[in-house]
C-alpha cells in the first residue's frame, strides 16, 4: 500500500540516490555531469508530485472544473530546470577546457597529472599561482 | 527613490553586468563596475541608516504584498551584512585594473567584470532578500558565476577546481532545494517571516527535521566548513588574484549569513538550539575546522593556499559563536564577519600585488620583501597580525567577544581552545614575516625596489588601515552587532 500510494516518491528517492551515487563513484567527468543531472531532475519531480492535487486539473479557469493543482511548485521548478540546464552547460564548457588542458576527461590521469605537476613545483620550478 | 532601496541594492549590479558587453574598452569597463560598486556601497548605507533609526524594512517586489508575493526584507543583520559585501567589492574592484590587465588575456577582461557584477548581484540578492526561494535562485546565480570567476586562473589545475567546486556546489544548493520543497510542503509558503511563524506549530515533525537537515548540511558546504571545506583551498589557490580577494571577503560571508538566517530566524533558536544537539554539532566541527585547517596551513608553500586554509579555521570561531547561541556569542560572530572580511581582502590584496610584480606567490619569493616591497610587506604583516587577533587589531576584538562568550556561558574549555587555536595563526604568519624582515633577498633582485602599482597598493592600505582603525575605535562594529544580535535573539523568541 505505502509502495503504490507514494510512487511518485520512491521514484524520487531512487533516482536521487543513483544521481549521487554516480557523481561519487564515477571517475569519467562527463557520467559525473550525468549523474548530477539525474539528481536534480529527481528534485524536480519531487516537486511536480507534491504541487499535484489528486484529482485536480490544470490550474485554468474552465466552466465545471473545481479542483485545481497547485501551480506554485511547477512554475518554481520551472526556474530551477533553467539553473539546471545553466549548471549543465557550464559544467561541460569546462569539461572541454579541461579535456584540452589535461588531454583527458578521467579523474585519475587528471590527479596523476596534478600531482606530477605538484612534485615538479616543490622541487623549486617557478610557476604562477 | 528611498523607499526602493533594497530593490536598487540588487537590481543596479545585476542589470549592470550585461551593459558592460556594451563598452568595448577594458578601462571603461573597470570604471563602469567601480562605479556600480560605489553605488551599491552608497545605497547600503542608506539602508543600514535607514534600518538603524527606524526598523526593519519590508518591500514588496512589484506591489504584490508579502506572504504570497516576494517580500525583501531588511533588518539589522542584513543590512550589515550588504554593507560588508558591497564595502569590500569597492575596495577589491577599485585595485582590480592592473592586476586584472596583467593576469587576464585582453579579450577575457570584459568578460571578468561581467560575470564580477553577476556575482554581486547574487551575493546582495542573497542577502537582501526574504524568500526562501528566492535565496536559492540568487545562490545559483552567484554560485554560477564564480565557477566561471575561479575558471579564469592561468594555471590549467584553475579548470579542475573550479569543476570540482561546481559538483560540490551544485549538490549543495540542490540540498538547500530539497529543504525548500519540505519546507513549503508543510507550510504553504516560501516567505521567511511567514515560515517562522507557522513552523514552531508543527513542533518536531520528522519532514521539518528534514528540511533542516538538508539545508544545514546545503549551506554548510557553500561555507566551507571544516569537513565540507574540501573545495575551497584550490579553488582559491588556482583563481586570479582579485577573484580570490572577492571571494574570500564575501562569499563564505554570505553563506554564513544564511545559516544564521536559517537556524536563527526561519527555524527558531528553539527548534534549532534545544531539539537537536545543534550547539554541541557546530562548537565541535567549528573548533574542529579552526585546529585541521591552521595546522594543515602550517605546511603550505604556495602562500595563497595558506590563507585559504587560514579562510577555513576562521569560518571556525564563527560557527562556535553561532553554536553557544548566546547573544555576545552571535555578537561576537557579526563582527568577525566584518573583521574577518576586511583582513582576508587587504592580505589577498596584498598578495595580488605580489602576484603582479613577482608573478607567483610561494613562500620563497617572500624572502627580502621587507627590502624590495616594503608596502606590501608590511600591509601582509599587519593582516597576519589581525589574523592571529593581537590587540590595536580589529582581530582582538572580535576573539575577545568570542572568548568572553564562551567564558559567560560556561564553555571555559571552548575559551581555551579559540586562544590555543590563535595561537596556531601565530606559526603561519610568521613564517611569512620570519622570510621577508629576516631573509636576505635573492641576490639578482637585491638592489631592485619594485612596488606594487598604486592603484593596487591604495586599495589594499585602505583595509588595512581599516583593520588597525576599527581595532582602535570600535563604536560603528559594536554598536550594530550589538543591536544585530539583541532583534535576531529577541525576534526570533515566541
Amino acid at each position: 500500500m505505502l509502495l503504490t500510494s507514494l510512487y511518485n516518491y520512491w521514484v524520487v528517492i531512487a533516482l536521487m540516490m543513483i544521481g549521487l551515487y554516480m557523481v561519487i563513484a564515477q571517475g569519467n567527468l562527463i557520467k559525473k555531469v550525468i549523474g548530477l543531472n539525474i539528481f536534480q531532475t529527481s528534485v524536480f519531480i519531487f516537486y511536480i508530485s507534491a504541487g499535484k492535487v489528486d484529482g485536480g486539473g490544470a490550474p485554468i479557469l474552465v466552466q465545471g472544473e473545481n479542483l485545481y493543482s497547485n501551480p506554485l511548485p511547477h512554475v518554481l521548478i520551472l526556474t530551477a530546470i533553467v539553473v539546471g540546464i545553466a549548471t549543465t552547460a557550464l559544467a561541460l564548457a569546462l569539461v572541454i577546457r579541461i579535456k584540452r588542458a589535461y588531454g583527458s576527461v578521467e579523474e585519475r590521469d587528471i590527479q596523476a597529472a596534478e600531482e606530477f605537476q605538484a612534485a615538479g613545483q616543490d622541487a623549486g620550478e617557478h610557476k604562477p599561482c | 527613490m528611498l523607499s526602493h532601496l533594497p530593490i536598487l541594492q540588487v537590481i543596479l549590479p545585476l542589470v549592470a553586468a550585461p551593459s558592460c558587453l556594451l563598452i568595448r574598452r577594458a578601462t571603461l569597463v573597470w570604471l563602469f563596475t567601480l562605479g556600480v560598486s560605489l553605488a551599491a556601497l552608497a545605497v547600503s548605507v542608506l539602508l543600514l541608516q535607514q534600518v538603524y533609526s527606524t526598523g526593519p524594512i519590508s518591500y514588496a517586489l512589484g506591489g504584490w504584498d508579502a506572504p504570497w508575493g516576494i517580500e525583501y526584507r531588511i533588518d539589522l543583520l542584513n543590512a550589515w551584512v550588504l554593507l560588508i559585501v558591497s564595502g569590500l567589492s569597492a575596495a577589491v574592484i577599485a585595485a582590480a585594473r592592473s592586476s586584472i590587465a596583467r593576469e587576464l588575456a585582453a579579450g577575457r577582461q570584459i568578460l571578468f567584470y561581467t560575470l564580477y557584477l553577476l556575482c554581486f548581484a547574487g551575493l546582495l540578492g542573497i542577502v537582501a532578500t526574504g524568500d526562501v526561494f528566492n535565496v536559492f535562485v540568487f545562490l545559483e546565480i552567484s554560485s554560477l558565476a564564480s565557477y566561471a570567476l575561479l575558471a579564469l586562473g592561468r594555471d590549467r589545475r584553475a579548470l579542475w577546481a573550479s569543476f570540482q567546486y561546481l559538483i560540490m556546489g551544485t549538490i549543495g544548493a540542490t540540498f538547500i532545494l530539497i529543504g525548500i520543497g519540505f519546507l513549503y510542503m508543510m507550510t504553504g509558503t516560501l516567505n521567511m517571516a511567514d515560515l517562522a511563524a507557522r513552523l514552531p506549530a508543527l513542533g518536531g515533525s520528522t519532514t521539518v527535521l528534514a528540511a533542516f537537515a538538508f539545508i544545514f548540511v546545503g549551506i554548510c558546504l557553500k561555507l566551507a566548513l571544516f569537513p565540507l571545506h574540501l573545495w575551497l583551498p584550490n579553488a582559491y589557490s588556482y583563481a586570479p588574484s582579485i577573484v580570490t580577494a572577492f571571494l574570500a571577503a564575501t562569499a563564505t560571508k554570505v553563506a554564513l549569513y544564511l545559516l544564521l538566517r536559517f537556524t536563527v530566524t526561519v527555524f527558531g533558536v528553539e527548534f534549532a538550539l534545544a531539539s537537536l544537539p545543534l550547539e554541541l554539532l557546530l562548537i565541535g566541527l567549528g573548533l574542529a575546522g579552526v585546529f585541521a585547517a591552521s595546522a594543515v596551513a602550517i605546511y603550505q608553500t604556495d602562500i595563497k593556499r595558506m590563507f585559504a586554509y587560514s579562510s577555513v579555521a576562521q569560518v571556525g570561531y564563527m560557527v562556535v559563536g553561532i553554536g553557544i547561541g548566546t547573544a555576545t556569542a552571535l555578537q561576537a560572530t557579526l563582527l568577525h564577519l566584518f573583521n574577518h572580511a576586511l583582513m582576508k581582502g587587504g592580505l589577498f590584496l596584498a598578495l595580488a600585488g605580489l602576484v603582479y610584480q613577482v608573478g607567483g606567490c610561494r613562500i620563497d619569493s617572500f624572502r627580502g620583501l621587507g627590502r624590495t616591497m616594503p608596502w606590501t610587506m608590511a600591509a601582509i604583516a599587519i593582516g597576519g597580525i589581525s589574523l592571529i587577533g593581537m590587540p590595536l587589531t580589529v582581530g582582538f576584538v572580535s576573539k575577545w567577544y568570542l572568548v568572553t562568550a564562551a567564558i559567560d556561558a560556561g564553555f571555559w574549555w571552548v575559551a581555551i581552545l579559540v586562544v590555543v587555536g590563535s595561537l596556531l595563526a601565530v606559526l603561519y604568519v610568521w613564517r611569512l614575516v620570519e622570510a621577508g624582515y629576516l631573509q636576505s633577498p635573492p641576490e639578482a633582485l637585491a638592489m631592485i625596489r619594485r612596488e606594487a602599482p598604486p592603484g593596487l597598493l591604495l586599495p589594499t592600505w585602505l583595509l588595512i588601515a581599516a583593520n588597525l582603525y576599527f581595532g582602535v575605535d570600535t563604536r560603528l562594529p559594536v554598536a550594530v552587532t550589538a543591536a544585530a544580535s539583541q532583534f535576531l535573539l529577541g525576534g526570533a523568541a515566541p
